[in-house]
């Protein structure tokens, strides 16, 4: 309960901080509207251009996109900005957060909370109800079910490859971009139906890393349709059972690396 | 039982020293090289050493930060890295160079989310934060964004910001880097005044051995992650063979050969008129009565040996 | 890291131009130098493009598949690969995001320091950043595409020209980018936080440049009217557009053409609002 306090101070301390730069959050606000719309645009010149991608439709691939883009979205509100531990760890900020009685994961989390990205959760949920519509979707309990849970273990999923990308900055202070590789590359894989990629690549994307659960099996499911690479239709309902692997990955990833920063320092 | 015990304390890091473009080398550095040292409720002690003896990799295994590579260590009858938050509660930490404080916001709203931050009542906290007020002056930028705050200004928020929760224990890493004069004195008589009531112990790193002339009984000094010294600032000059001077002023100039029992002359300035001797024991009243009946005083003055000589001469050796 | 070597020779009256060529050379030299320091940050990110060139040119030759004659946008399957690899490569060449150091110059008030040094500020700008593309050339446009090479079907050129002009496409969209940089950090020196602008400029670059889709998918009015309305096309689609000869070799040409009055209309531009603003940092003190 007080740890609840303390965390919620941290937020608001974070938020006042960001609202005392009124224009530039304006700005930023606008800025990622303009991103999303940009992303959802991009999405339909690509099927202007063809009549399907890989056997799906405009309509089937903008409820993939929707559903990829809700769990994204909602991830990189929450815990993206972790991506800045790399900076983090260079100027030694790590340590005023170890030295504070609380967790560091949750401290870190809170001390950049990108509010001016909740725009683009709004987009995202908003494409998703319209795809749903568009798509004529036969409501089961089951359906109605994963509508809501995809969304949800698509972010707990981003999360937790967020979460392993920046604790490769334990390791390797400069690695630079290479986390947006798994997690902006993660978004742009799921954000089309798996048979769009082949070979060595789809595998180790979809299945190995799992990012094939986020969005298009969960999509499958909804539209009723056999997945073309012969995964059994309740593979749909797979992706809370991924997100909880990915995220337990990413707890033993993070305290591992805790643990070598601790013992080697900045 | 001592608030702070270091049993063999070591700790090593490896690093990868690059030689050419792709050959490199793994070589173990020790920072910390087995330091055993037990200090008291109360103390304050100031830990110094040059740039790179391990003065903050110590530091940052007292506080939690970094894992001992061996040996053992106790702050407050806790073992810091496994039991880092409920530590983090009973210390304070400054670091000059980092800032726990909200960059954006006024310093009066960091104190108050520090508060929920250490679950500190209401009660204790407002009192704490009245007695930092009247101390440090902090009435005039209290509502001032940090950034925005000049780092005199900044350190005395920061040294507010370690005792809002009243840690029995404080690690200060330069606290005094980088300020003014002023700011300076600010900082060293509320850490003096802090350490007076004898209920916050308190470890200093500096590089500004006038902070530890005005505040710390007890030095340590460490050279290649070892203790070369710990003591007293007397000590240390006994140890090195430093000595006080008297400095005279006489009305009549002194003869190059004069001599008294229990000082040696080192100079004659003035034409004869002001001489100086190096006192050979503790002791200077039996040279000063002595002086007073040979020759006629007119001023005379004690000089304290120069600390910064006797630590440049430790740091060499 | 300061980009510009404060050691630069000055030019003497007598020789003047060849005085000229090795100072440009010598601050080109000193932008390779400083990026070829960043081993590790160049291995990530070539890393990071590679990745992103798999999801695109998969995601392109899908589209490919479905469309009808199996040409979208004209573009047949290995000119889209070719398009997504090469576009992987340049990207960074032509430095498409993230170039803030004027604008945290402006903010620092470092910027005076550039008044005091006998090269123009656009000059002191513009060399080093051909010596960070002539790096980037070789560090990060190589291997990404040597991977695409490796994984995929690539397109050839037949015509004897193409690689040369793509290779003064490069140049041109280089200056155009430095140019086009410039005038969004500038705008530092009257909003003082240049972080809108720079951040829009981000937004735009990738989807109005060709990087997302090549721009060839949109409607033709509205592909024409981006050429020739804003200088984005020129710093990634034309030159893709020029190796995979996706024209007729006299659009080819034109399109360089096209290219190049927009470099230059750029970099006049640049000079334009330096002076202005040095103007202003003489009167006010920045």
């Amino acid at each position: 309960m007080g740890e609840l306090r303390a965390y919620a101070a941290l937020f608001s301390g974070q938020f006042r901080s960001v609202a005392s730069y009124r224009a530039s959050f304006v700005a930023d606000l606008v800025t990622n509207l303009f991103g999303t719309v940009l992303d959802v645009l991009a999405v339909l010149v690509l099927f202007r251009a063809t009549r399907s991608v890989a056997g799906f439709t405009l309509a089937q691939g903008l409820l993939v996109v929707s559903l990829s883009s809700c769990g994204f979205a909602l991830a990189d509100l929450t815990v993206g900005n972790i991506d800045r531990l790399k900076t983090y760890v260079r100027t030694g900020t790590m340590d005023a957060v170890l030295v504070r009685p609380l967790a560091a994961l949750p401290q870190l989390v809170l001390m950049d909370l990108p509010v001016r990205k909740a725009l683009r959760a709004v987009v995202a949920v908003s494409v998703l109800v319209v795809a749903l519509r568009l798509n004529h979707v036969e409501w089961t309990p089951g359906r109605a079910l994963l509508v809501v849970s995809a969304p949800l273990a698509g972010a707990v999923f981003f999360g937790a490859i967020f979460v392993i990308s920046a604790s490769l900055a334990f390791w390797w202070v400069e690695s630079g971009e290479i986390g947006h590789a798994f997690t902006y590359g993660g978004r742009d894989f799921t954000a089309y139906p798996t048979p769009v990629y082949s070979g060595w690549f789809r595998g180790l994307f979809a299945y190995a890393m799992g990012f094939g659960f986020v969005a298009y099996q969960p999509a499958l499911a909804l539209l009723g349709r056999a997945d073309p690479l012969g995964l059994p239709a309740w593979a749909g309902f797979l992706s809370p059972l991924v997100a909880l692997v990915a995220a337990g990955i990413a707890a033993v990833v993070w305290r591992t690396g805790i643990r070598h920063y601790r013992s080697t320092g900045s | 039982m001592s608030v702070i015990a270091m049993r063999g304390l070591r700790k090593d890091f490896t690093v990868r020293v690059g030689r050419g473009r792709l050959r490199r080398e793994k070589r173990t550095v020790t920072a910390v090289d087995g330091i055993d040292l037990g200090i008291e409720r109360g103390e304050m002690v100031g830990y110094i050493g040059p740039n790179g003896a391990g003065k903050s990799t110590t530091l940052k295994m007292l506080t939690g930060v970094l894992t001992p590579s061996a040996g053992e260590v106790s702050v407050c009858g806790l073992s810091p890295v496994p039991q880092r938050t409920r530590l983090a509660l009973t210390i304070g930490v400054v670091f000059g160079q980092r800032s726990q404080l909200w960059w954006d916001l006024p310093l009066r709203d960091s104190f108050a989310l520090l508060r929920h931050v250490y679950r500190v009542p209401a009660g204790a906290h407002a009192a704490r934060l009245r007695r930092c007020r009247a101390l440090l002056e902090l009435d005039e930028f209290l509502d001032t964004p940090v950034r925005q705050l000049s780092l005199g200004q900044r350190m005395r928020g920061e040294l507010t910001a370690a005792l809002l929760h009243g840690p029995s224990v404080l690690f200060l890493d330069e606290p005094t880097i980088g300020l003014d004069v002023v700011s300076k004195q600010a900082v060293r008589s509320f850490l003096a005044e802090l350490g007076g009531s004898g209920d916050v112990t308190m470890v200093l790193t500096t590089h500004d051995l006038a902070d530890i002339e005005r505040l710390c009984r007890r030095l340590v000094v460490i050279d290649h992650g070892r203790v070369v010294h710990d003591g007293t600032i007397e000590a240390l000059h006994a140890r090195y063979g430093s000595r006080r001077r008297l400095v005279v002023d006489l009305d009549a100039p002194l003869a190059p050969d004069f001599a008294v029992p229990g000082a040696e002359l080192v100079a004659l300035d003035a034409g004869g008129h002001r001489a100086s001797f190096d006192l050979l024991s503790s002791v200077a009243g039996a040279v000063v009565a002595e002086l007073t009946s040979l020759a006629a005083v007119r001023d005379l003055a004690l000089v304290e040996p120069d600390i910064e000589d006797v630590v440049a001469r430790l740091y060499r050796s | 890291m300061d980009g510009l070597d404060a050691r630069v020779p000055v030019i003497s009256p007598r020789r003047p131009f060849r005085d000229w060529v090795s100072t440009f050379g010598a601050l080109s030299w000193s932008g390779f130098r400083r990026y070829a320091t960043y081993r590790q940050a160049t291995i990530a990110g070539s890393f990071t493009n590679t990745v992103f060139g798999f999801l695109r040119c998969y995601v392109l030759l899908a589209v490919a598949a479905g469309a009808a004659g199996g040409r979208p946008g004209g573009y047949g399957a290995e000119q889209l690969a070719s398009f997504v690899w090469v576009g992987q490569g340049l990207l960074t060449v032509v430095s498409l995001w993230g170039w803030t150091e004027l604008a945290d110059r402006i903010r620092s008030g470092d910027v005076a320091a550039d008044l005091l040094r006998p090269v123009p500020p656009i000059v002191g700008y513009l060399a080093p950043d051909l010596g960070r593309a002539g790096h980037a050339m070789i560090f990060r446009f190589l291997p990404p595409l040597a991977v695409g090479a490796l994984f995929f079907d690539l397109y050839a050129p037949s015509r004897w020209f193409t690689v040369p002009l793509f290779a003064l496409s490069i140049v041109l969209a280089v200056v155009a980018s430095l140019g086009l940089r410039f005038l969004v950090n500038a705008t530092a020196y009257w909003l003082h936080d240049a972080r809108g602008p720079i951040a829009l400029w981000t937004l735009s670059a990738g989807v109005l440049a060709g990087l997302y889709f090549p721009l060839r998918f949109l409607p033709d009015w509205l592909a024409v009217l981006l050429w020739v309305a804003t200088p984005f096309p020129g710093l990634l689609q034309t030159p893709l557009d020029v190796l995979v000869e996706r024209d007729p070799a006299p659009v080819q040409l034109g399109l360089v053409a096209l290219q190049a009055v927009w470099a230059t209309a750029l970099i006049t531009a640049a000079v334009f609002v330096q002076r202005r603003a040095e103007r202003r940092l003489v009167a006010q003190g920045g």
